[in-house]
């Protein structure tokens, strides 16, 4: 079975996030860079796959630079082989363009389970993997927690509200990955050593054949808009406190 | 030229999700400001009997395709429809909501359509004749204006943000050929096993009740069970508390859980961690009921009590009670 999984370097949850005075973006310096946690899922998914059926883990991302190193923690992970799709002009791109790259990129090597992230969370988009799949011409299962093959398809679980789904899909098929499939493993010290003299390749997007046409822009990056300061009840008992809080939420805020 | 601010409706069964009255009722509001109308697209089995409700608010046409296999919903037939259609008609803006099923179609519309999306949208604009949409991003600790320079411009909206109005109008209601090729259907929904707890989806409440590690343990959760109760709410949890094994992933809001958007959010021994955040920032108002007072939950709540849960909340029960007695 030969496996491809998306990966995208995003800062850290943690990271402090600033936005630019002008609003063009936000200040990247002091950023520390990860694996998107969705993408973690998906390459450990992979791995499982891999495990049981045999096959190669082929690790495609597109970025600058930086973007090699979270290539590397997916080897350092067991993924055999890395794609580095690094070119200025798809700096931010929207996802129909990330995924015009991704998927001339994979179109190249054998596929029968692709896996994104069901969102970046920088972004928070949420749009690559299936865009990547109308590309490729294949299916999507999306917010996937469970994941079994049986012969030329996989059944999988997606959530929706109130209820859970099971679904058929044959392959080559787009499973983006949701927090419950599994628990990502971490890379062990060898696995490190041994990622460093994985081959990855280095691509653009001409040598993708890839043209970058913009279809959406963030024309402007703000601060978060601000939230009136908030009320800490006091009181000398519990139930004084919950009498006032009540009183509260049903006069002035009108939500009970 | 693209002309139109339509909406793609979203229906189980014959019944409409709540969302798509929101999604009418914000393109309605835009369709004012450009002069245009409002197109909506309805798919489903045995649904042309319901079309004409979504003229309650402000829909003027409803574009219908009634087919077996669009129940229950499977991205491949569903998305295949719609794009003919949206090729066909050539509209200005398309707006989705941003809930599982609409997350999961209007993603491959985007590539069907060879245009861009603004995902979970939590305010619209127009300037200039073009949407400006606005979300935010990086688990909210900013916004982005994003602006879609290809047709349609897509959005998909955060359910519970846009409030659903009332603007009656007769919608017309025009059925249309989804052109469906059972060969092209690659995907197949074998089973829907429904979460029989009767409660509303986390996504859809309008009131949550949450608990984080301060509960203790499962057991803790009965109380929050009992205000929710009275409260008509759903019961969410943190991200330590489903670790934990003590609430279904399901429960879990924040980053890698759900995002969320009540009239009301009360957390519960929860510290308010920026991931936890990124799940309920956008919730109209916030209750914090923790000890720490120097808890980073309280910087975001509208209302906080700084005492333990354990005593607080069933006596908010009961006070909630006794006021809407
Ligand atoms: C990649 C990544 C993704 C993540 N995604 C999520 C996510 O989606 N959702 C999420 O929630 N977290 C997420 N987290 C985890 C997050 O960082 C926090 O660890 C988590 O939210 C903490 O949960 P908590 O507030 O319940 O627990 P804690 O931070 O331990 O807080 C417990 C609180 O309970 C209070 N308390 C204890 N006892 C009582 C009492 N008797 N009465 C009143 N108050 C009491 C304490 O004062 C404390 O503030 C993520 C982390 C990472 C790294
Ligand atoms: N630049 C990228 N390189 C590789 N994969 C990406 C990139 N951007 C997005 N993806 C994949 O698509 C998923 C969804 O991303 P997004 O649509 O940006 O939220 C991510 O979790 C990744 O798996």
């Amino acid at each position: 079975m030969n496996i491809v999984a998306c990966v995208k370097q995003v800062p850290d949850t943690e990271a402090a996030i600033k936005v630019k005075p002008d609003g063009s973006g936000i200040e990247e310096a002091g950023i520390k860079w990860v694996m998107n946690p969705y993408d973690e899922f998906g390459v450990e998914e992979a791995l499982k796959l891999k495990e049981k059926f045999g096959g190669d883990v082929t690790i495609v991302s597109v970025g600058p630079a930086r973007a090699l190193e979270t290539i590397r923690t997916a080897l350092a992970m067991g993924a055999d082989k890395g794609i580095h799709i690094n070119d200025p002009a798809l700096e931010g791109a929207d996802a129909y363009n990330i995924a015009a790259a991704l998927a001339a990129a994979i179109k190249g090597i054998p596929h029968d389970i692709i896996f994104c992230g069901q969102r970046a969370i920088d972004d928070d988009a949420g749009q690559v993997g299936s865009v990547l799949a109308e590309f490729l011409g294949i299916p999507q299962v999306t917010f996937v927690t469970k994941l079994d093959v049986e012969g030329a398809s996989i059944k999988v679980i997606r959530p929706i509200e109130g209820a859970q789904l099971l679904i058929q899909s044959s392959l080559p098929c787009v499973v983006t990955a949701q927090k419950g499939l599994n628990e990502p493993r971490y890379a062990s010290l060898p696995g490190i050593m041994k990622a460093k003299k994985k081959p990855v390749d280095v691509k653009d997007a001409a040598g993708l054949g890839v043209t970058v046409a913009p279809k959406a822009k963030i024309a402007k990056t703000l601060p978060p808009p601000a939230r009136p300061p908030g009320k800490i009840i006091c009181g000398e008992e519990p139930a004084e406190k919950a009498r006032e809080l009540a009183k509260l939420l049903r006069e002035e805020a009108k939500v009970i | 030229m693209a002309k139109g601010v339509w909406i793609v409706a979203e229906q189980r069964y014959g019944a409409y999700r709540k969302i798509s009255f929101e999604l009418v009722s914000a393109a309605r509001k835009l369709a004012d400001q450009l002069g245009e109308e409002v197109g909506a697209i309805l798919l489903g089995s045995g649904i042309e009997g319901i079309a004409g409700e979504l003229g309650k608010y402000g829909a003027d046409k409803v574009y219908v395709a009634d087919n077996a296999l669009f129940e229950p919903y499977t991205t491949d037939a569903h998305a295949a429809a719609i794009a003919k259609l949206v090729k066909e008609q050539n509209p200005s803006i398309l707006l989705l909501g941003a809930s599982a099923q609409g997350k999961d179609l209007s993603s491959r519309l985007v590539g069907k359509l060879a245009t861009g999306m603004a995902t979970d949208c939590v305010d619209l604009k127009i300037a200039d004749g073009k949407l400006i949409s606005i979300r935010p991003m990086y688990a909210g600790k900013c916004n982005g204006e994003i602006v879609v320079s290809a047709f349609p411009q897509m959005a998909s909206l955060r359910p519970n943000v846009f409030p659903a109005v009332e603007k009656p109008k007769t919608a017309e209601v025009v059925k249309f050929d989804p052109g469906l090729d059972p060969g092209q259907l690659k995907t197949k929904v074998l089973e829907v096993q429904k979460d029989t707890s009767g409660k509303v989806d986390l996504t859809e409440a309008n009131v949550i009740v949450s608990g984080g590690r301060g509960m203790k343990g499962p057991e803790g959760y009965g109380i929050l069970e009992e205000l929710a109760d009275v409260l008509g709410a759903t019961v969410g949890a943190s991200r330590a508390a489903v670790d934990a094994g003590w609430r279904p992933q399901k429960d879990q809001v924040g980053q890698t859980g759900k995002v969320v958007s009540p009239n009301l959010y009360i957390a519960c021994g929860i510290s308010g961690a920026i991931q936890h955040l990124a799940g309920m920032g956008s919730s109209k108002y916030i209750v914090a009921i923790n000890k720490d007072p120097d808890a980073p939950i309280f910087a975001r709540a509208d209302y906080g009590i700084v005492d333990d849960l354990f005593k607080v909340v069933p006596e908010l029960t009961k006070e909630v009670k006794k006021l809407l007695a």
